[in-house]
């Protein structure tokens, strides 16, 4: 995919290219050759003394069970908010798509959610859902539900999934109804004339022409529970109670800033960017393949 | 019932569910601290609602979290936003444009590296890219907070989808005309390519403006703490004395730019959602 047409320059582009290459090469590539060094390392608490021993570090992450733990918190918990907030948007999604009148209002109130930055978005549910003083959490006491995210662990996740779904849900949403303005009427208006009634086409035409949207919008809120609910977490729950919400990026910032352990923090990081290597190439490759329909 | 009474409700009911949080929050920054600890809180607004946000605004709190001035937070964070966002157009701009209309040695390896970097989003790098910041000395900094930031591989991608788009006739012309390179640049491109640049705007600034975890490591200082960071730490663990009503009020003004940027520009936003799909 190039132009027929092209500059010629011997200096100018790497000039172009220098301002994003400089601040790649210190910000991103040198960290990330850092992360990977360091990942192989064991360092004293001081930091005086570093000292080579392999995989060593990958050895413990595997054999330790807190590791594995917050790796299922965090399977369950992707999974979770793509779900919910997938099903959410695209019955929004669906209906607001036949609403001619009123359209443009009920988007714009649909669209702030995601102007809240997640950290945010946690502070607002913690105090929906606060104990000692959560108007939700004073309704669901009324109702007989022990509502404590303190202390309950089923609660903490709840509660963090709700954040994230509401944060999500105009992301979701705009694409939907993008991917649903762009079926042609015709399609639909034939199914209609052949008697399939709205449930039907719904399910035999938008469903599966929303396919490539579906998929592209699994993997975008897959990725965004790993890495942008940071904020939620350490806003709400901070990985409590005990390790129960401990999701794989808070657990980096907590061994590593907290506890001081960087070669383990370095390894998770290792981890972490082969996990999201893993789901940009499925990414790019399924879009690839949708082009060609 | 009909369908579109249907829709209608359907829709409404999800504007409640989006909209309760941020009611709540509006109502909790009208009232006086003590009205909202005893639950139930009320749930129409108060008539505190001066004395809240100037305290917000202009500190003197008495909560038992941090009581950082959030007019001085909203300074941060919009100094932050915005070199962000202008940052991030103008280096994707130069960058696409020199993958796009020149041929050069080393070409495929610069487009692999800058498509690399997709996949490292900060959070997989948090410690080293610490220690480079703190070893340059930029922390608490607005360098510190906004240069490590400020290079997208997505922008990048989204001028270069674009710029692809554009006719060649036009570089043809323009170098009939004797134009080089860099006048073609400012006089065609550029102004072609306003729309990109206004969908990117929306998202950078969003973007900018709601970064958390770098900014939680890169300061240490009050004084450079962006909003988003603020507010966190104006809750002092769990359940101790909070002025939730200041809380609240400072997560108002937190959200506030970053929804009016994005209901205004509400047409470029969509298209810029839409189009870093491809």
């Amino acid at each position: 995919m190039e132009k027929r047409v092209l500059f010629q320059s011997a200096w100018l582009p790497w000039l172009l290219l220098a301002p994003q290459m400089a601040v790649i090469g210190v910000f991103f590539f040198w960290p990330a050759g850092q992360a990977m060094l360091q990942s192989f390392q064991l360092q004293d608490t001081f930091g005086m003394s570093t000292e080579w021993v392999g995989m060593d570090n990958f050895k413990a992450l595997f054999s330790d069970s807190a590791y594995f733990e917050s790796f299922k918190i965090t399977a369950w918990f992707s999974f979770l908010v793509a779900a919910l907030g997938i099903a959410i948007s695209l019955v929004l999604a669906v209906f607001a798509d036949r609403i001619v009148r009123g359209a443009m209002l009920y988007k714009t109130f649909l669209i702030v959610p995601y102007a809240v930055a997640p950290a945010v978005a946690g502070v607002l549910w913690l105090f929906m859902f606060s104990p000692t003083l959560g108007i939700v959490a004073y309704g669901l006491r009324r109702l007989g539900v022990e509502w404590d995210y303190l202390l309950n662990s089923s609660h903490a996740m709840t509660l963090i999934v709700m954040a994230a779904v509401w944060n999500q849900i105009s992301y979701n949403f705009l694409f939907f109804l993008a991917g649903l303005q762009s079926i042609p009427k015709s399609l639909i208006e034939a199914a209609a004339i052949d008697g399939a009634g709205p449930w039907r086409r719904f399910w035999s035409i938008q469903v599966p022409l929303l396919s490539p949207t579906t998929f592209f919008l699994l993997v975008i809120n897959i990725v965004h529970a790993f890495f942008s609910t940071f904020g939620i977490v350490d806003a709400t729950t901070q990985g409590g109670p005990g390790q129960d919400t401990m999701i794989l990026v808070y657990k980096v910032y907590n061994d590593g800033f907290k506890n001081g352990d960087l070669g383990g923090s370095a390894a998770q990081s290792v981890i972490l960017m082969a996990i999201v290597v893993a789901l940009t190439v499925i990414q790019f490759r399924y879009i690839e393949k949708k082009v060609q329909y | 019932m009909t369908l579109r009474v249907l829709s209608h409700m359907v829709m409404v009911l999800g504007l409640l569910l989006v909209a309760f949080p941020l009611y709540l929050a509006f109502v909790a920054s009208t009232h006086t601290a003590e009205a909202i600890v005893q639950a139930p809180m009320p749930l129409w607004p108060g008539t505190n609602l001066l004395e809240t946000y100037k305290i917000a605004l202009f500190g003197g709190g008495t909560g038992a979290g941090s009581t950082a001035p959030a007019a001085r937070m909203l300074w941060v964070s919009l100094v932050t936003a915005l070199v962000i966002t202008f940052g991030k157009i103008a280096i994707s701009l130069l960058s696409a444009f020199a993958i796009v209309y020149f041929r050069f040695p080393l070409k495929g390896f610069f487009f692999w590296a800058i498509f690399v970097t997709l996949m490292l989003p900060v959070e997989v790098r948090i410690m080293p890219t610490y220690k480079v910041v703190s070893d340059l000395g930029m922390l608490n900094t607005y360098a510190g907070l906004t240069v490590p930031l400020i290079a997208s591989a997505t922008a990048t991608f989204l001028f270069r989808q674009f710029f692809l788009t554009v006719p060649d006739e036009l570089v043809e012309a323009a170098r009939v005309d004797g134009a080089g390179p860099m006048r073609f640049f400012k006089d065609i491109l550029l102004p072609l390519s306003k729309t990109s640049i206004a969908a990117l705007f929306v998202i950078q600034f969003i973007y900018g403006w709601n970064q958390y975890l770098w900014p939680l490591l890169a300061t240490t200082s009050e004084d450079m703490y962006p909003v988003v960071i603020g507010i966190k730490r104006m809750i002092a663990g769990g359940d101790a004395a909070n002025d939730w009503n200041v809380v609240m009020a400072t997560a108002l003004l937190a959200m506030l730019p970053p929804a009016i940027v994005v209901v205004l520009m509400q047409k470029w936003f969509v298209k810029g959602l839409v189009d870093t799909e491809k």
